[in-house]
């Protein structure tokens, strides 16, 4: 794949480094001792079935729920002990893709881009922000819904359009809450076209949270199983998937196929 | 944190709710008071809300506060007839008016449109992850929403209240006007007449407690709604009544300062 030959992953820099996370909602325990690390560049697709933590783990990363053990190591920063300041620095170089996109339903689309950057971002033209909006607009290839209503979108095109707004920070890191979730098969290759085009054209590392094998496959560099609150398995996708260990075969055939 | 033995209740599981409910609450307008004093102001955010606010009760705010002038005449009007007494139709419904009616019908009404309206919006905005959305982005979500539109009822609200009073009057006058033959300006001016500085201020001083109150419970409800869509309708609904019986506890206690003001 076109990636492999020109995007290049350095493993000596992690930008997200995770060891012993655990976090439970009352007596829930969902997760139980996550490990992993993010190289810069690098992309890592999680899958794991409904229910098992996912959307868990990212919001710990970003910071939305904080952890009850373990450590979580984010551009060199631990995510639970910063104050409001320094994790509002942090967060502006993560993009947070949503599970259900969570477009401000008030604003249309040029309006939900250009609210992170001008909250974030003081004294920008006017022009400069058109600029910046059609930009990444066009890396999503929606200009032409610059002035609709969220209501009024696909859910395909709320996805991208939800890529499209965390990507006008410019971020380093991309946390995908399940992005091709609910879509047709085309419309999934896309949005995995689109996943592949960020890591290139930004050069971002990326979690690619998923149920999809096929998004998986073709998005991540590595994949990790989560499975039970803890990952499985972690590695490069054939390995994984020919792997012998009755454990890693039973969540294939169980979960997937 | 979380660990099973939380289950275990310090008085019963009613009552302990109920206390953490109080705490969350109180937590919740400290952090206002704590904010609203802060950069960003989000000045425009402020005025667009309050804009909002007016335009969205004008109407009904209009409508009932004209029924109402209308009405109180009428039904005031047989019992100062007996007296030969009419003539002070005016100053009663002045003080009816500008002490008590304006205020609390607004609010009520604001109550039931703005408040429920805040609590729907927030609580949508919070169960589809709007409010997660902003918090990733690095925008403080409480000031953006929260302080703004409570900002916003708090300003909104005393305007409203005294445009309400000032209809009620023109209401009664047109009462007044088809018996007895008097002008509108020397109505006013009878209005008026036993309406004192502590009058206005009072009123205007319940007005922006309604205000307020309104703005933070349905902000409050909106703003933890949990539960999905049907979150939504409850956070609505809680904020609705909640803010009524506030506003009538409030009613009892400010009238009772003043009271004392007036008679000191
Ligand atoms: N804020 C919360 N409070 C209580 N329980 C929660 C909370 N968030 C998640 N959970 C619970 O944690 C578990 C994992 O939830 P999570 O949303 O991470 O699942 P997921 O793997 O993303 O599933 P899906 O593929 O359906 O999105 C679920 O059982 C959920 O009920
Ligand atoms: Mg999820």
């Amino acid at each position: 794949m076109e990636k492999y030959s020109r995007h290049i992953i350095n493993k000596n820099e992690t930008v997200i480094s995770i060891s012993k996370l655990y976090k439970s909602f009352d007596n829930l325990e969902v997760l139980k001792g996550i490990s992993f690390d993010l190289y810069k560049g690098e992309n890592i697709a999680v899958l794991g079935k409904s229910g098992s933590g996912k959307s868990v783990l990212i919001k710990i990363i970003s910071g939305l729920l904080s952890p009850d053990k373990g450590k979580v190591i984010v551009l060199g920063q631990d995510v639970a002990n910063l104050n409001r300041k320094n994790l509002d620095n942090l967060r502006l170089r993560i993009g947070f893709s949503f599970q259900n996109s969570a477009l401000y339903d008030s604003m249309n689309v040029y309006e939900n881009l250009a609210f992170p950057l001008t909250m974030n971002v003081k004294n920008l033209s006017k022009n400069k922000i058109d600029n910046a909006v059609e930009e990444v607009l066009d890396s999503v290839g929606l200009l032409e819904k610059i002035n609709q209503m969220p209501s009024d979108l696909s859910g395909g095109q709320r996805k991208r359009i939800g890529i499209a707004r965390t990507l006008i920070l410019n971020p380093e890191i991309m946390l995908y809450d399940e992005p091709t979730s609910g879509l047709d098969p085309i419309t999934s290759a896309g949005i995995i076209k689109l996943i592949n085009k960020v890591q290139q054209k930004y050069n971002t590392s990326s979690l690619i949270i998923t149920h999809d094998l096929t998004c998986a496959k073709r998005s991540g560099n590595r994949i990790a199983l989560l499975n039970d609150g803890i990952f499985l398995k972690v590695g490069e996708f054939d390995e994984v998937f020919n792997n012998n260990n009755e454990q890693i075969k039973g969540f294939f055939n169980y979960n997937f196929l | 944190m979380n660990k099973p033995d939380s289950k275990k209740y310090v008085i019963s599981r009613g009552i302990d709710d109920f206390l953490m409910d109080i705490n969350k609450a109180y937590k919740f307008i400290m952090l206002f008071f704590k904010d609203v004093f802060k950069r960003p102001f989000h000045l425009r955010e402020i005025i667009h809300q309050s804009y909002e606010i007016g335009i969205r009760s004008l109407g009904l705010i209009t409508l009932t506060g004209f029924i109402i002038g209308i009405v109180f005449t009428k039904q005031s009007r047989p019992a100062l007839e007996d007296f030969g007494a009419t003539s002070w139709l005016p100053s009663l419904i002045g003080i009816a008016v500008i002490r008590a009616l304006g205020p609390l019908v607004t609010a009520l009404i604001s109550a039931g449109k703005i408040g429920s309206g805040i609590g729907a919006e927030l609580g949508s905005m919070r169960v589809t992850e709007q409010i997660d959305a902003m918090e990733v982005s690095a925008i403080n979500p409480f000031k953006y929403l929260v302080v703004t539109r409570v900002m916003a009822t708090t300003i909104a609200i005393p305007i409203l209240s005294f445009y309400c009073s000032f209809v009620g009057l023109l209401g009664s006058y047109f009462n007044v006007h088809a018996h007895e033959s008097i002008g509108l300006i020397s109505y006013y001016q009878h209005a008026f007449s036993s309406i004192s500085f502590l009058d206005i201020s009072g009123s205007a001083v319940k007005a922006v407690v309604y205000g307020f109150t309104i703005g933070i419970v349905g902000a409050y409800k909106g703003f933890n709604a949990t539960q999905g869509t049907r979150g939504v309708g409850k956070a609505a609904n809680e904020a609705v009544v909640l803010s009524i019986f506030l506003i009538f506890i409030e009613e009892l206690a400010i009238v009772q300062v003043i009271n004392f003001i007036r008679y000191f």
